[in-house]
């Protein structure tokens, strides 16, 4: 008993900041509808600042505390509202859901890049002096000053929430801008001054939830505050992403339950040691799927808005077509000889990995771009791919190429297994599973033996095919361009295919499409482990290429948001799309940072700038000026051979319908 | 008289309002069925128990002999069940064509992810034939390359109607497909009603507000309210009940 009560005092206070992050958070969507990932950033933000005011440049607390929480924390908030969540009010969930990844990158690159704290080995220290000054509770159960803050200050800003939700005209203004934003405005409302300031105060719950927890942490680094805010949403999930009051008591719940967990199992156990840090995961994953009641905000006036428009490739004409593809073929071309003839070994291998990655990529193309869906696990499979073809090759002596295909094998058979229950869900939900499913697969079953747990991990040995011995950097480039050729070729046929026209028609209508006798279930799966398939090619692949997995910084949930949002900012449509970002993934910092003297930082900055332009061009930065400048090269040709407009000509899915009519 | 589509005693309450109140109903083969009742009547929930979007909580309905509970919306609709919908749901981003193309597609069954990669995937000459056919049918010919965001509320029916037709339904249960359309276009609407079920022998059922469509249809019709059937018979039958005529045509006939 007296194990119990020290472990419900002990799990309070990490419960309160959970609760914070998840009152926020609940805040910033039933307000403006976007689920904001971001968060962790903005957290990181203030927690950083203070971090520097007040440990480094040792200004009083209260000082550092006010311009931290009060001053920083509220104008992230409206900066990311007025720059950019404001534009994207009618755009999908999706898509606000990648712009929030972006800022999630970027906001902690440009807070470490202006701060300067990145080197530096000092520990965080909370908002009241000598925070760990114990206090006996009831004689016996010792809690310190800084959890108290923890849980004074949750308890306080959720009443307080309540109170502005409850009793005050601003609140109810508040709960109408959540249904429909322009039908708040219809009825005389400034819908925009509404969303902004819910933008500051829930911002301003996220700084403060960084603040405090900051001093838990030995220092200050924006992945424990990413994880913070899964432990939020997970808390937030449990109030169905809308209620406040379960919010914060699913926070709390979630904060016991870990110390509870940490008590009563045994020690040293792998699942003791694992499962209390995944526990938000588990349990964001386990609520995503059972929970029955998911909330869905959606606009009525929704309709209003134009369809988006349709791939710049899908209303070319026939001539422009050839021309583009002759166009890519002799830049490729151009660039396979820059990486095998004119140029280093270690010019091929950068390209090798641009190639690798590219494979990589179109696994978003497939789940992105044509399923029109957002897994934040590809990560993830392309590790299981890695990891596989590492123990086939270790263990069995399968030789790699066939250990790649076990691989890929395996990440799409793990991804249809992760479909099979996720099938019903879509947007949001499916997103969230995904990401719990990443970041359990980070915490627990990466340790694991059979994964990538053996120390020291095996290598990944080169392949040999015959008498070719791909350990030359060259001809291992030449391998991998066939599998980045087969792979397109497979992603290009599928979108054009059947089963692309099936899912184009799911994005339109999940309802007809059932009713027309296709099975949705069947179509998820097949998309999800088409999709995981690749990732885990291209993971082997890469497993190869560095012939040592290095899981964190290669496979990291954080590393898949980034390539999500680093795709779908160029083109999610088309497999071009996947190259050019694999292309800026790999040789962006080699030929542009590097020569700039600018240090790794800048790449996050600049995707997040990137992030903002997707605020304009949901279509992809790529797509829209390829729009652009096609519409114009076609305009001149038609000029020329004297046609009147191109916009008659048939679309790319289906070429010989447009004559046969 | 053996039965195409059979609703036995369907119950289906929502957090304590019952839609639908031990409703039965049958469609023998090739009959032309309507239904009719007030706004909230359950019309479109027995629809969606029909085509299984929504599960019922008591009573069975079976179709061509085969038990429905547990088969699948997309099951059903390959059984040959196809429907409409009272608010629309066609495949935004597409043309109509693609819309029937689809269609047929999913009928075909010929959806399988090896044939895309391994045969390509240009629409064979048949599924065209089939397509333009229907096209035609339907007056659709000069739509057909239009994306559907950019058709008109009474076109649009038109092609949900001519994509519930691509399946090649035993059954066609339609939901106020009159709703939005003009005079004219009603009247073509009523015309190919017609041929579909006389010449093609396609079974359907109808929801419908605009009582003289129902008259000049259906042979037989059920009428709902508040969940209740209140009566069924020859169309002749029915619009002769007193009771109907207060529940529903408000006295006037």
């Amino acid at each position: 008993m007296d194990g119990f009560i020290r472990a419900i005092i002990q799990g309070v206070p990490i419960g309160g900041v959970f609760a914070l992050v998840a009152v926020g958070f609940v805040l910033t969507y039933k307000t403006s509808g976007v689920f904001n990932l971001a968060f962790g950033g903005q957290a990181f933000a203030s927690a950083a600042l203070y971090f520097k005011l007040h440990v480094i440049e040792e200004w009083p607390q209260w000082i550092s505390l006010v311009l931290s929480v009060f001053v920083l924390a509220p104008l992230v908030g409206l900066i990311l509202e007025r720059v950019i969540f404001r534009h994207l009010r009618n755009a999908s969930d999706l898509a606000r859901l990648v712009v929030s990844i972006g800022m999630l990158v970027l906001i902690p690159a440009v807070m470490k890049e202006i701060l300067d704290i990145a080197t530096v080995v000092k520990h965080p220290v909370g908002i009241l002096p000598d925070g760990l000054h114990p206090y006996q509770l009831f004689g016996r159960y010792p809690v310190s000053r800084d959890e108290i803050s923890q849980v004074v200050f949750a308890v306080l800003a959720a009443l307080l929430l309540a109170a502005l939700f409850r009793f005050t005209a601003l609140g109810l203004q508040m709960r109408a801008v959540v249904e429909s934003a322009r039908m708040t405005e219809l009825a005389g409302i400034r819908s925009d001054r509404i969303t902004a300031f819910s933008w500051a105060l829930s911002s301003t719950f996220a700084g403060l939830a960084g603040v405090l927890i900051a001093p838990r942490y030995t220092t200050v680094n924006e992945t424990y505050f990413f994880v913070l805010v899964v432990a939020g949403i997970a808390a937030a999930a449990i109030g169905g992403l809308t209620s406040l009051p379960r919010s914060l008591g699913g926070g709390f719940a979630l904060g016991v339950t870990a110390i509870l967990l940490r008590t009563y199992l045994p020690q040293d156990s792998i699942i003791a040691n694992q499962i209390q840090p995944a526990l938000p995961f588990i349990v964001l994953f386990c609520v995503v799927l059972f929970w029955k009641d998911r909330a869905t905000v959606s606009d009525p006036l929704a309709t209003v808005d134009p369809p988006p428009p349709s791939s710049a490739s899908d209303d070319r004409g026939a001539l422009l077509t050839w021309g583009t593809r002759g166009f890519w073929s002799v830049v490729l071309g151009l660039m396979a000889m820059h990486a095998l003839v004119w140029g280093n070994e270690f010019r091929t291998t950068l390209y090798t990995q641009a190639v690798i990655y590219a494979i990589i990529f179109m696994s978003v193309t497939v789940f992105t771009g044509i399923a029109g869906e957002i897994s934040l696990c590809q990560s993830s499979f392309a590790a299981i791919g890695a990891f596989a073809t590492m123990q086939f090759a270790d263990r069995f002596g399968v030789s790699v190429i066939g250990g790649a295909f076990i691989g890929a094998m395996i990440a799409a058979l793990v991804g249809a297994a992760l479909a099979l229950p996720l099938m019903r869900l879509g947007g949001i939900w499916l997103a969230l599973a995904t990401l719990a499913f990443a970041l359990l697969f980070e915490s627990v079953i990466v340790n694991f033996d059979w994964v990538g747990g053996l120390v020291p991990l095996p290598k990944v040995p080169r392949p040999l095919l015959g008498t070719i011995d791909f350990e030359n950097e060259r001809t291992f480039f030449v391998l991998c361009v066939v599998a980045l050729l087969l792979v397109a070729f497979v992603v290009v046929r599928v979108r054009n295919g059947t089963t692309g026209l099936f899912l184009t028609a799911m994005r339109g209508s999940e309802t007809a499409i059932a009713s027309i006798g296709v099975s949705r279930a069947r179509l998820r799966v097949t998309a999800f482990a088409l999709s995981a398939g690749i990732a885990g090619l291209g993971g082997g692949l890469l497993g190869m290429y560095s012939s040592t997995i290095s899981y964190s910084s290669d496979f990291g949930p954080f590393i898949g948001l980034f390539w999500l949002v680093l795709v779908v900012n160029l083109s999610t449509r088309t497999v071009e799309g996947a190259m050019q970002a694999a292309a800026g993934f790999v040789l962006f910092p080699e030929y542009i940072l590097k020569p700039l003297d600018l240090g790794g930082a800048y790449q996050y900055i600049f995707f997040g700038i990137g992030a903002i332009t997707f605020a304009r061009h949901p279509e992809g930065i790529l797509e829209f000026q390829k729009r652009r400048s096609m519409n114009s090269i076609q305009r001149r040709i038609d000029r020329r051979s004297g046609r009147s407009s191109s916009s008659e000509m048939p679309s790319v899915d289906t070429p010989t319908m447009g004559t046969t009519s | 008289m053996n039965t195409l589509l059979q609703a036995v005693q369907v119950t289906k309450r929502f957090a304590g309002i019952t839609a639908l109140n031990e409703v039965s109903l049958d469609v023998a083969p090739g009959e032309f069925v309507g239904l009719i009742g007030p706004n909230g009547a359950g019309k479109t929930t027995l629809f969606n128990c029909l085509s299984g979007l929504t599960r019922f909580d008591s009573g069975s309905i079976s179709f061509d002999g085969v038990d429905l509970s547990g088969v699948a919306v997309h099951q059903r609709a390959r059984l040959g069940i196809a429907r409409t919908f009272q608010r629309m749901e066609l495949f935004t981003g597409m043309t109509v064509r693609q819309h029937l193309l689809v269609t047929d597609r999913a009928h075909s069954r010929s959806g399988a992810m090896w044939k895309d990669i391994l045969t390509g995937s240009k629409a064979r000459r048949d599924e065209l034939q089939r397509v333009d056919e229907l096209l035609d049918f339907l007056d659709l010919g000069a739509d057909a390359d239009r994306d559907v965001a950019a058709l008109s509320l009474g076109r649009g029916r038109i092609v949900e109607l001519a994509r519930a037709l691509m399946t090649q339904p035993k059954l066609l249960l339609l939901d106020e497909p009159s709703s939005g359309l003009d005079i004219s276009e009603t009247e073509v609407v009523i015309e190919r009603l017609h041929e579909v079920n006389r010449e093609r022998g396609v079974a359907i059922l109808l929801v419908e507000h605009d009582v003289e469509m129902v008259r000049s249809l259906a042979t037989r019709v059920f009428v709902l309210d508040f969940g209740t059937r209140i009566a069924s018979g020859t169309t002749a039958e029915v619009f002769g009940d007193a009771n109907v005529q207060r529940a529903y045509l408000g006295g006037v006939s």
